[in-house]
């Protein structure tokens, strides 16, 4: 593929790619998602290929193995198109039965269609069923439609033409005010306004300037941020780009994890991709603005996900944060103003330059706009990766997209934020999806993992376990965090053994504040926050609890 | 009355409890502190090192614009109308707690002991699990940064996390050097050295 030059040679590539494809030809996207890829999906994928083979039909059926449909409860999933028809928990001994009877047949198998468990009524298409119907899929839509190691698919959905508008129709400073506008949040756990962090790197002083893509995503029972990276690389390469033309960056890192091979290998792949059309590189477009980037993995710790940690780690030393009196945007690697954004944040850039921020902030809450990602876990019907609107209320994400509470229980507590974030009781699931509302319950939304909690869950089980968790990945170096993790775990540790002593509860509440406001990182100033969280709305199960013991 | 005799000190001012000092911007509350002897309490803090912020005993509020907030006095860069207190309740608070944090690791310790004095702290409040070292690190960066020899690091991370000698380079390094011994606020280098010692030798004879 010849490098593309210009704005207009882009357009042509784009038709010339929508030109040869026929939308009525059937195609069959297979989600080959990390969920779906460890429940035998490679099998699967083999079984459509062999059977496509069999029937003769390699010129009459695409197939498209692609990144995670979300709905991961009910994978391996298998979308046909152009008719939508969705399959879930499709087995290699179903495949010929879907390529004769519904592909090639047109008429639905009954069997592998969606059954809503309390109607019993079943939904063919994609479109009408629950999960799906009530999200949002501005982002994670595309997914479905793009083989991740297809550049032309996500150029045949308008892929970069964002980044074409911002360089040959906006100015770095329009680009910025635009997300300005926005008000694009940061979707990796603090909410702070995009916008602003790039303006601070793009104001401070030196012409070395880094962008950065967070892709550690060690915030227990999250897992959207891979499963769009995997199987949207470019939109987070197409968002990453028009990050460092506005700062003005000409190097960017993408920071991911060691665990994810996938992920590390679709990222690969898209940045060599976008080297060869030209959208990395020298003069890219032909605009005359330079940008390249490079891949880090971790080494293995939940700390190394946190900024300053994170930016040491590229530099090659040991990823220990470093306080943030100096801001990163300022001051990061090698001491140069440095952009990080997470994943998401960077995903939701394209669609604002192309939209405007207009209409970007006609979506959320008054001061939390667009849409976000969320994965739901625990005790949950449909665990899987959701996006909804700001605004959308814990309620209808727990029963409207995530189907309730399994095995008729009720329903206790969704924790948000996963070891740094914190509870909300049953009583509180009316509050809207929102950055400030939900932080002011003390459960900010963190990064977007929602862990569903039955009747039967003990709250200070679920503290100890993201105390014993932090445990381990914090950094060991200052006193607050590594000393205030370790006692208030003890403490919990004997309360669940029975042992506990009368003020206990003031104690920990003690050690969590001093552990808050003393230590050096964000790590540690909030691994109190879950167990305080816990404390406000359940303390009855920590006094009963003590109670036991006397 | 403005304390700060050294001229080229002149760029900002600063309060610190209370007193108006002078300072140059870049420094850090504590050399501000120490310049005008007003005392901080510190751990982990040397002279001839970077700073590094973990002990946290040098915690001090700041005042920034109306918001108040705690801060590593070590680490903290000062700057223009700035408002320190080195002594609030919040502030003895948490010193105490690390204090007693401390003291459950290295019960022995003199400069612990006489902090705890201070501060109140008491030195039985959490159980005894005498690891000794405190991780203030100034072993650890003294021998990296000062005698660029990297003989002592750390192992491990979070509540696990310990210092520990290389035997190998130890072998070679230490036995004309030492000058970690008198820096370490606990006896746990001397004993870890020679714990070191003894490896290094039993594998010299084997």
């Amino acid at each position: 593929m010849p490098r593309i030059n210009s704005a207009s040679e882009l357009e042509e590539l784009r038709k010339s790619i929508l030109s040869a494809r026929d939308p009525v030809k059937p195609a069959i996207a297979i989600c080959a998602g990390m969920d779906c890829h460890d429940i035998s999906n490679g099998s699967l994928i083999s079984a459509f290929e062999a059977e496509i083979n069999n029937q003769d039909l390699k010129t009459k059926v695409d197939i498209r193995a692609t990144g995670c449909h979300g709905y991961c409860e009910k994978g391996p999933m298998v979308v046909i198109y152009p008719e939508e028809i969705c399959y879930m928990q499709v087995k290699p001994e179903d495949v010929p039965e879907i390529i004769s009877q519904t592909v090639m047949g047109k008429t639905v198998i009954d069997r592998l269609v969606y059954t809503d468990p309390e109607s019993g009524k079943s939904a063919a298409h994609l479109s009408e069923i629950p999960f799906y119907q009530n999200q949002m899929r501005h982002i994670f839509g595309h997914n479905p439609n793009i083989d991740p190691q297809s550049i032309d698919d996500y150029l045949a959905l308008g892929g970069y033409a964002a980044l074409s508008k911002a360089f040959f129709k906006m100015s770095p400073e329009q680009v910025l005010e635009e997300i300005k506008k926005a008000n694009l949040r940061g979707r990796g756990g603090g909410g702070f306004p995009a916008g602003r962090k790039w303006e601070t790197a793009r104001n401070a002083s030196g012409t070395e300037k880094y962008v950065i893509v967070n892709a550690h995503e060690g915030e227990l029972g999250a897992f959207m941020d891979r499963a769009l990276f995997t199987g949207n690389p470019h939109i987070v390469l197409e968002g990453l780009i028009i990050g460092a033309y506005a700062v003005g960056s000409h190097r960017g890192f993408i920071y991911t994890r060691h665990d994810t091979p996938l992920l590390k290998s679709n990222i690969d792949r898209a940045v060599v991709k976008a080297e060869d059309y030209g959208f990395l590189g020298e003069n890219i477009l032909g605009s005359g603005f330079d940008f390249k980037v490079e891949v880090h993995l971790d080494i293995g710790i939940f700390v190394s996900g946190e900024s300053s940690a994170l930016m040491k780690s590229i530099e090659g030393n040991p990823p220990e944060p470093r306080p943030k009196y100096i801001r990163t945007s300022v001051s990061g690697i090698w001491g140069k103003p440095s952009c990080l954004n997470n994943v998401e944040t960077w995903a939701n850039v394209p669609m604002i330059i192309n939209q405007g921020a207009k209409k970007y902030t006609s979506i959320g809450t008054d001061k939390s706009k667009g849409t976000k990602l969320v994965s739901l876990s625990g005790n949950i019907v449909n665990k899987g990766v959701a996006e909804v609107p700001f605004g959308t209320t814990i309620r209808e994400i727990v029963f409207g997209i995530g189907g309730g509470v399994p095995n008729g229980k009720k329903l206790k507590a969704v924790h948000f934020g996963g070891p740094m974030g914190g509870s909300i009781p049953e009583s509180l699931i009316d509050t809207p999806l929102d950055f400030d509302e939900l932080d002011k319950l003390g459960a900010p939304i963190g990064a977007g993992s929602m862990l569903v909690l039955d009747e039967d869950t003990k709250m200070i089980d679920i503290a100890r376990y993201f105390l014993n968790y932090l445990t381990n990945e914090s950094c060991g170096k200052c006193v607050p965090c590594r000393e205030g993790i370790r006692q208030m775990l003890k403490i919990l540790n004997n309360m669940s053994k029975g042992k506990s002593k009368e003020g206990d509860i003031a104690l920990l509440e003690e050690i969590a504040e001093v552990t808050g406001t003393a230590s050096l990182c964000a790590l540690g100033k909030t691994a109190a926050d879950p167990l305080l969280s816990m404390l406000r709305y359940f303390r009855e199960e920590f006094e009963a609890a003590i109670k036991q013991t006397e | 009355m403005i304390i700060g005799t050294d001229k080229t000190m002149s760029d900002i001012i600063i309060e610190i409890d209370g007193k108006e000092v002078k300072a140059k911007e870049g420094m850090t509350i504590l050399q501000v502190a120490q310049k005008v002897d007003i005392y901080i309490p510190t751990l982990c803090y040397h002279e001839k090192l970077e700073p590094y912020g973990g002990c946290r005993i040098c915690t001090v509020e700041v005042e920034v614009r109306g918001w108040s907030k705690l801060v590593a006095a070590c680490l903290y860069p000062v700057e223009k109308d700035l408002i320190v207190r080195t002594r609030t309740d919040k502030v003895d608070m948490v010193r105490k707690v690390i204090l007693e944090f401390l003291l459950a690791h290295a019960p022995n310790s003199p400069q612990l002991q006489e902090l705890a004095q201070e501060y109140g702290a008491d030195p039985d409040r959490f159980d005894k699990e005498s690891s000794f070292c405190i991780l203030c690190g100034l072993c650890v960066r003294y021998c990296a940064e000062v005698k660029k020899k990297h003989v002592v690091g750390y192992v491990d991370s979070g509540a696990k996390r310990e210092i520990s000698f290389i035997p190998e380079i130890a072998a070679q390094e230490c036995a004309d050097c030492k000058e970690c011994f008198p820096l370490c606020p606990t006896s746990y280098l001397q004993a870890a050295y020679v714990l070191t010692e003894s490896f290094t030798i039993a594998k010299d004879s084997s």
